[in-house]
C-alpha cells in the first residue's frame, strides 16, 4: 500500500527492458516472457495429520516472499520461526522486496515462488492472475484447523476478511493486516485549542475556518498517487449513497454512477477544494505525511499503517489518532459504517513447487502467536481476531475504537481489483476532481463513460459482487 | 580470402552471433508470435488471435493520445538538444577570441566542456529522482522555493510542473518540463561529439574566412554547420530514438505514470500498462512490434533524407 514509487537503478533498466523499450523497442520484452517449460511438480504429500494438515514434506524447502513496505517485514521474521518451531525439517527461504511484480511476474509462467505477499504499488493485478489460473484457489486452507486455537482458519479469522479474498467464489488471497482507514488528527493540537474531529463535511467546513486562523491547512492528501484520494472519496460515496449504490458500481451496473447521493458526497469534496481548504502543492504519500506531523495541516487521510511508516519521524508531543471518514449527516444512507477491510495479501501461484508448505507457513502467519507479533511490530492490527488485544499504543487503540463504533457493514470497493482500466481511470479522475480541474458533474459523467466502455470490451472477463 | 582464414573468422564470430540471435533476434521474434495471440503474462496458456490484437490498436484512444505525445517530443528533443549542442560546442571551440596561435574556444572552455557532458555521466534515474527535488511542487522545491523567497510566485500557488496538464502552446505543460530535463541531460554528449568534429575541421578554413570578413555568424552557418552535417545527421537519428523510449522520465516522474489524466501518456507507458497492469500481454507485444516498425522506418527516412557526398579535407 505504501511503496516508495522511486526506483533504483536495476530494476528500472529490467523494467524498461521487459517494456520492450530500450533502442529497438521489442527486444526486451521477451526476457519477461520466458515461455513455458513445464515444471516438474514435486508436490508429492507427505503425511497428512492435524498438525501438518496439507501434508507438508520433510526436509522440503519454501521460498517466502514478503512485501517490504509501510509494515516492514520484522512481523514475518517472527512468523519463520513460528513456523519452523513446528516443522525444524523443512527450510524456509526467506526474501523481502518492494518490487513484487516485478520480480516475481516473470517466474510465474515456469518457477514461481511458493508464497508471494501481493502487495504494494508494484503488485500483481489480482483479476489477471485469477483468469490465467496463476494462482490456487485456498478453501482448504479455510477449512483447516487452526494453528493454536480452537476451530478452523477461517473461524479465527475477522470478518471481512475471508469474502475480501474470495473471487469468483473461491477463496485466493490470504489478507493478514486489518487496515481501518479515516481521517487522522493530532490529538494533542486538537485538546489544545479546543476543536473536535468533525463527524460530517457540515461540521467540517464550520471548523475549518478556525484551523486556518492558526495557519494551518485544513487538509492535505497524497496528489502524487491517486488511489490515496479514491479510498476517501469512494468511502464518502458508500456513507452517502449506501452500500448497494456501490456494489452496483462494482458490478458495472447501468447508470451506477448517477444513484441518488453519489453526486452530493462528491461535490462536498469539489467544495473543499474550491474553498482552498487543502495545502497548495502536490505531495506525495510520505510529503503529505511528514506535512501533516510537521502541523502545516490539521487532517490527513489514510490507513493505519500510518504510525508504522513515519515512526522514525514523528514529532515528540504528537498524538496520532484516527476519527472515521466524514458523512454528508443526516441524508447518509450509512452513516456509521467504516471503511476498514483485510488487506496486504499472501497467494499461492498454481505452478508453486511446495504448495503445501506455503499453506503451512500462512496458517502460522494468521496464528493467534503471529498475529500478535504482527500487531505488536507494526501498532497495526491482523486480520486474525485479538491480535491487538495486548498491545499498548494509543494510534491503534482510537483505530480499535472507531472500529467499536463500526456500523453493520464494513465499506468495501472491489472496482479497482476487478478492472484495471477503472483503477487506472478512478484513480486519475480522482486527482483531477483533487486538483480542481473537474466538477463532481464531470467526475461522474467519466467514471459512468469509463464503466460503460468496460462493460461493452468483450476483451475483459466481467466480475460480480453480492455482499 | 583464403580458406583458413576465414575459417577462422567464423570461429571468432560464431559465439557472439550466436548470442545476438539468442538474446536479439530471438526474442524479437518471440514478440512478433506474441502479438498474434492473446497471452496475458501469468500463464502458459495463450490462442491465437491473428491481427486482432492490431486491428483494436488502431481504434484504441489511449495509443493515439500517445502518438502525438512522442511525436511531439520526436520534433522537439533533437531540435532541441542540436540547437544547445551546436551553440555550447561553437563557443566552446570557435567561439573566443582570435590571435596568432588561431581561433579558441571562450575563456575556460575546458572546464565547460566538463561540466556540460556531467549529466551524461549520470544515469537516467539518478536524473529523474533529481529533477523530482527540483520540480518539486511546493515550497521544498528548488525552484518553487527559490520563486517563493524572492517573491515572484504566491506561496499558495505553487508552480505544479508534472501535475501541471494545461496546455502550453496546443501541448500539456507536462510534456514541456519533461522536454526540459532530456535537453538538459542529452546537450552534454552530443556538444562533445559535435566538438570532436568541429576539431577535424582545418582551422585555416576559419581563417581564411575571417580574411575575407566574415564574422561569427556567417562562419558559423556558412562553414561549420555544412561541414557537420554527417555529425548532426546521426545525431539526429539517436536523439530520434531517445524521443521515441522517454519511458524512465515518464514512469519515474509523472503521477500515475503518464498523468495527470493521460496528459503525458507515451507509447512506453501503454504498453507498460497494458503488459504489467492490465495483463494483456499479447496486446502490449502487438503496441511494441507497431513501435519497433514505426522506429525502423523512421530511421531508414532520417538517414535517406540527410544522405549527401561526403566532403574530404
Amino acid at each position: 500500500m505504501s511503496v516508495s514509487p522511486d526506483l533504483d537503478r536495476r530494476t528500472l533498466l529490467r523494467r524498461a527492458a521487459a517494456a520492450g523499450l530500450l533502442v529497438t523497442p521489442a527486444v526486451g520484452l521477451l526476457s519477461a516472457c520466458a515461455g513455458s517449460t513445464p515444471t516438474p511438480n514435486t508436490d508429492s504429500p507427505g503425511e497428512k495429520s492435524n498438525d501438518n494438515p496439507f501434508g507438508v514434506q520433510k526436509d522440503s524447502a519454501v521460498k517466502v516472499v514478503i512485501f517490504n513496505g509501510g509494515l516492514g517485514d520484522a512481523w514475518a521474521k517472527e512468523d519463520q520461526a513460528i513456523f519452523t518451531a513446528k516443522h525444524a525439517d523443512v527450510t524456509v527461504n526467506m526474501s523481502s522486496t518492494q518490487k513484487i511484480k516485478t520480480e516475481e511476474q516473470p517466474k510465474m509462467a515456469t518457477t514461481p515462488s511458493d508464497l508471494i505477499m501481493n502487495s504494494g504499488a508494484d503488485l500483481m493485478d489480482l483479476s489477471t492472475l485469477i483468469n490465467e489460473g496463476a494462482i490456487e484457489p485456498l478453501d482448504d486452507l479455510l477449512a483447516a484447523p487452526a494453528w493454536d486455537s480452537e476451530g478452523t482458519v477461517a473461524d479465527s479469522l475477522l470478518p471481512g476478511t475471508v469474502s475480501d479474498g474470495t473471487f469468483q467464489g473461491k477463496y485466493y488471497v490470504v489478507y493478514v493486516a486489518f487496515t481501518v482507514w479515516g481521517n487522522w488528527y493530532n490529538g494533542a493540537l486538537f485538546s489544545k485549542e479546543g476543536w473536535e474531529p468533525p463527524k460530517t463535511f457540515e461540521e467540517f467546513f464550520t471548523l475549518a475556518p478556525k484551523i486556518k486562523a492558526k495557519g494551518l491547512a485544513p487538509y492535505v492528501y497524497d496528489a502524487v498517487h491517486g488511489y490515496y484520494p479514491r479510498w476517501a472519496l469512494m468511502a464518502s460515496i458508500w456513507k452517502s449513497a449506501g452500500r448497494q449504490a456501490v456494489i452496483d458500481i462494482d458490478n458495472l451496473k447501468e447508470n451506477a454512477w448517477r444513484a441518488d447521493g453519489i453526486l452530493p458526497a462528491l461535490e462536498a469534496w469539489e467544495k473543499m477544494v474550491k474553498d482552498k481548504l487543502v495545502l497548495p502543492g502536490k505531495l506525495d504519500h510520505t510529503q503529505s505525511q511528514q506535512a501533516w506531523l510537521d502541523g502545516k495541516a490539521a487532517f490527513i487521510q489514510v490507513g493505519t499503517w500510518l504510525k508504522n511508516e513515519m515512526a522514525a519521524t514523528i514529532p515528540p508531543g504528537f498524538e496520532m489518532k484516527l476519527s472515521d471518514y466524514w458523512g454528508l449527516g443526516a441524508t447518509d444512507k450509512a452513516p456509521k459504517d467504516v471503511f476498514a477491510g483485510a488487506g496486504e495479501g499472501f497467494v499461492v501461484p498454481s505452478k508453486a513447487p511446495n504448495k503445501a508448505a506455503a499453506k503451512e507457513f500462512l496458517r502460522a502467519v494468521v496464528s493467534k502467536a503471529g498475529s500478535a507479533k504482527f500487531a505488536e511490530l507494526t501498532k497495526s492490527l491482523a486480520s486474525t481476531k485479538g491480535s491487538g488485544d495486548n498491545v499498548q499504543d494509543a494510534a491503534l487503540a482510537t483505530a480499535n475504537e472507531v472500529m467499536k463504533n463500526a456500523g453493520q457493514d464494513l465499506i468495501s470497493v472491489k472496482l479497482w481489483d476487478f478492472y484495471a482500466d477503472l483503477d487506472k481511470e478512478g484513480q486519475n479522475l480522482s486527482q483531477e476532481l483533487m486538483a480542481g480541474r473537474l466538477t463532481a458533474a464531470q467526475f461522474v459523467d467519466k467514471m459512468q463513460a469509463a464503466a460503460d466502455k468496460v462493460a461493452k470490451d468483450s476483451s475483459i472477463t466481467k466480475q460480480t459482487r453480492n455482499a | 580470402m583464403r580458406h583458413g582464414v576465414a575459417r577462422f573468422v567464423t570461429g571468432f564470430l560464431a559465439l557472439p552471433v550466436g548470442l545476438y540471435l539468442f538474446y536479439v533476434v530471438w526474442p524479437f521474434l518471440q514478440a512478433a508470435g506474441y502479438s498474434l495471440t492473446d497471452w496475458g503474462g501469468y500463464s502458459d496458456r495463450q490462442q491465437f488471435v491473428g491481427l486482432e490484437n492490431y486491428i483494436r490498436l488502431f481504434s484504441d484512444e489511449l495509443i493515439r493520445k500517445a502518438f502525438w505525445h512522442n511525436v511531439f517530443f520526436l520534433v522537439t528533443v533533437p531540435l532541441f538538444t542540436i540547437a544547445l549542442a551546436l551553440f555550447l560546442a561553437f563557443l566552446l571551440n570557435v567561439g573566443g577570441r582570435e590571435d596568432r596561435a588561431g581561433i579558441r574556444g571562450v575563456f575556460g572552455s575546458g572546464l565547460y566542456k566538463v561540466i556540460f557532458f556531467f549529466p551524461q555521466v549520470l544515469s537516467l534515474v539518478v536524473i529523474a529522482v533529481m529533477w523530482q527535488q527540483i520540480y518539486r511542487a511546493d515550497g521544498q522545491g528548488l525552484i518553487n522555493g527559490v520563486l517563493m523567497k524572492i517573491g515572484l510566485i504566491d506561496g499558495d500557488d505553487p508552480i505544479t510542473f508534472m501535475y501541471d496538464p494545461e496546455p502550453f502552446l496546443g501541448v500539456p505543460a507536462v510534456l514541456w518540463w519533461l522536454l526540459l530535463i532530456a535537453v538538459w541531460s542529452g546537450a552534454g554528449f552530443y556538444m562533445v561529439l559535435f566538438s570532436a568534429a568541429m576539431q577535424s575541421i582545418p582551422k585555416d578554413v576559419y581563417e581564411a574566412a575571417i580574411l575575407d570578413g566574415a564574422g561569427r555568424f556567417h562562419t558559423f552557418f556558412r562553414i561549420t554547420l555544412p561541414l557537420l552535417r554527417d555529425t548532426v545527421s546521426v545525431a539526429w537519428v539517436y536523439l530520434g530514438f531517445i524521443a521515441l523510449d522517454m519511458f524512465a522520465l515518464v514512469y519515474i516522474m509523472t503521477p500515475s505514470q503518464g498523468g495527470p489524466n493521460h496528459a503525458s501518456e507515451i507509447f512506453a507507458s501503454v504498453i507498460n500498462f497494458n503488459a504489467f497492469q492490465k495483463g494483456q500481454f499479447g496486446y502490449a507485444c502487438a503496441i511494441a512490434v507497431a513501435l519497433a516498425i514505426f522506429t525502423i522506418l523512421l530511421a531508414a527516412l532520417q538517414l535517406r533524407i540527410t544522405r549527401r557526398e561526403r566532403i574530404e579535407y
